[in-house]
């Protein structure tokens, strides 16, 4: 279990995340969901360590990530951020396979092949595995990613808006690999997400964010009302409910 | 990558052949007098190449930027401050400049003090962005360099001559004591960065993804600084300034090996870089019978290629 406690990251005179107190519950998809810079993204590092809190403390396992050492921790936990700029050409499987490095340090067991080869299929990109990465469309590369931190395999997946720039049969497709990582292997996964709507359909949880604070924090179905979401986006913004899925419509909200 | 073995094969047999050639070719049985100090100076190639192209090539991976060299950082600069200071105060007969071994060691040590200094200071924060501490090695450059033109202004024009000769790196006059010394030091540095290599390749993917994959990111780019620069600062207290031919030799091997595998890329970038300094001198010597220095041939072929790598690079992004 990932606990976080009264964590505060100062950027200048703004407080980006403000004693912020989440629990992340092993086993489901937790989605943070909230305005642009509401400190998302800013919390999803300080989780990860990535970066370092001004004040407060991640647990995990009610040890404090820090006391960790780096190779031992990743092999707990993983995060993916949203840019994944490289000037080096690699192929898909080259990337997935870095998803070991902690297990191996760059010297591939057959275990580690092993691995590797299930990424690959979990993604279905054993068939493009030896393509380059700059010649793949958004979502390919974006799965490849993916692969790597599958390849890794963490308990907890922490994932900084996945589906930024793709499109919707891309989009579903990553959501509903998610999903079958929680529910197949036990994952317990973290996402960023900007369309409510893929939170509302696959997240067991929702933590919403504000201003640095957190306003909202629970199951899926708590959250996903008229009135929770007002608080959190100053929208009004009707339910609809299809096929047992909560759908909100916030296009053409006053 | 078998190919890349093959590769690797044929560069080492020219390299053996621009060797032999260079050592015997004209020797006409000078053994003693011509054979030790062609392969002193064949020694002293080696070593310059293997800093050179090691610390570039890591350098690159940690700066995310393949147009950079450690010289950005502002070593050559000093080197050049040093020398012209050192004529300028106490004269071109002075023992700092008579005395290899002494000018030697005062250059490296000045180097090394100045590139473990700006790290301090540049690295006191918690994950500063590696560009600020490349922006004040360039303006801390740019000062050094002004200074040295300031004294080289006023410099006595007889004395002046004594500074040129620092300016252009030359492996005509190597002394031999100092090679053993830098082997030692070039061999010791790159012994301790082999180790990291592996680390090195996962730091191209970038700080996040390096650190989520267990990678002590700013311990790796903290060591592998200061291995580089005092590699930088060996082979330019050994024979001159000469940094520059780094961004071709590295920039070769990206092009050549094609892969992120940083023990085939250095690897590369060594090979490449003893082929251009044992071939280069030899065409000088035998070709151009001395009447220029290497430096000079490589500053005119790096400088045409590194306009083709800004022409290809805005091409691409």
């Amino acid at each position: 279990m990932i606990a976080v406690k009264e964590l505060t990251k100062v950027f200048g005179k703004k407080k980006v995340v403000d004693t912020v107190n989440v629990t992340i519950h092993p086993g489901k998809i937790t989605s943070f969901i909230g305005p642009n810079g509401a400190g998302k993204s800013t919390l999803l590092s300080m989780v990860s360590r990535l970066m370092n809190a001004d004040s407060g403390e991640v647990l995990l396992d009610s040890s404090d990530v820090k006391a960790f050492k780096s190779n031992e921790f990743a092999k707990r936990v993983s995060i993916l951020k949203q840019s994944n700029f490289m000037n080096v050409r690699l192929t898909i499987r080259e990337l997935v396979s870095f998803g070991r490095f902690p297990y191996s340090k760059g010297r591939l067991t057959s275990e580690d092949e092993k691995m590797v080869d299930q990424a690959l299929d979990y993604m279905n990109l054993v068939e493009m595995q030896d393509s380059f990465l700059d010649e793949l469309s958004g979502g390919q590369r974006q799965r490849a990613f993916i692969a790597m931190v599958i390849a890794q395999d963490t308990e907890y997946v922490l994932l900084d808006e996945p589906l930024n720039n793709l499109d919707m049969k891309h989009s579903v497709q990553i959501m509903r690999i998610l999903r079958r990582l929680v529910d197949d292997l036990g994952k317990t996964v973290v996402i960023v997400l900007h369309d409510i709507n893929f939170a509302s359909v696959y997240s067991d949880r929702i933590v919403a964010l504000k201003d640095g604070r957190v306003v909202k924090d629970g199951p899926t179905n708590d959250i996903i009302n008229t009135e929770s979401l007002k608080d959190i986006y100053d929208m009004n913004i009707p339910i609809q409910e299809i096929n047992d899925c909560r759908i909100c419509v916030y296009f053409d909200s006053k | 990558m078998r190919s890349n073995k093959v590769k690797i094969i044929i560069m080492l047999l020219l390299i053996a052949v621009l060797t032999v050639l260079y050592v015997f070719q004209d020797l006409n049985g000078s053994y003693h007098y011509a054979l030790p100090r062609r392969l002193i100076k064949v020694l002293a190639m080696a070593l310059t190449g293997v800093a050179i192209a090691y610390a570039t090539v890591t350098f690159q991976t940690i700066s995310h930027n393949r147009i950079l060299t450690p010289s950005i950082m502002g070593l050559d600069s000093l080197y050049m401050l040093v020398q012209t200071a050192i004529i300028f105060i106490f004269g071109s007969m002075s023992v700092l400049i008579l005395s290899q071994m002494l000018n030697f060691f005062i250059s490296l040590i000045a180097m090394v003090v100045f590139a473990l200094l700006l790290y301090h200071f540049m690295f006191k924060g918690d994950g500063q962005p590696i560009y600020f501490l490349l922006l004040v090695g360039i303006i801390v450059g740019t000062f050094l360099g002004s200074l040295t033109t300031f004294l080289q202004v006023l410099i006595d024009p007889n004395e002046f001559m004594n500074v040129q000769d620092k300016m252009f790196a030359s492996f005509n006059n190597v002394n031999s004591d100092l090679v053993w010394i830098a082997l030692l030091i070039v061999v010791g540095t790159i012994a301790i960065g082999w180790t990291k290599l592996k680390e090195l390749d996962v730091l191209t993917l970038g700080r996040d993804n390096a650190r989520n994959l267990g990678v002590n990111y700013d311990g790796v780019v903290r060591t592998m600084l200061v291995l580089s620069a005092i590699l930088i600062a060996t082979s330019t207290a050994l024979v001159g300034p000469i940094t520059f031919f780094g961004l071709i030799v590295a920039n070769l091997s990206y092009q050549f090996f094609n892969t992120y595998k940083h023990s085939v890329t250095i690897t590369g970038a060594i090979l490449f870089s003893l082929i251009a300094l044992i071939g280069g001198q030899w065409v000088i010597e035998r070709v151009f019978s001395f009447s220029t220095t290497l430096s000079v041939i490589i500053n005119f072929i790096g400088g045409i290629y590194f306009i083709y790598l800004l022409l290809k690079e805005s091409r691409s992004s």
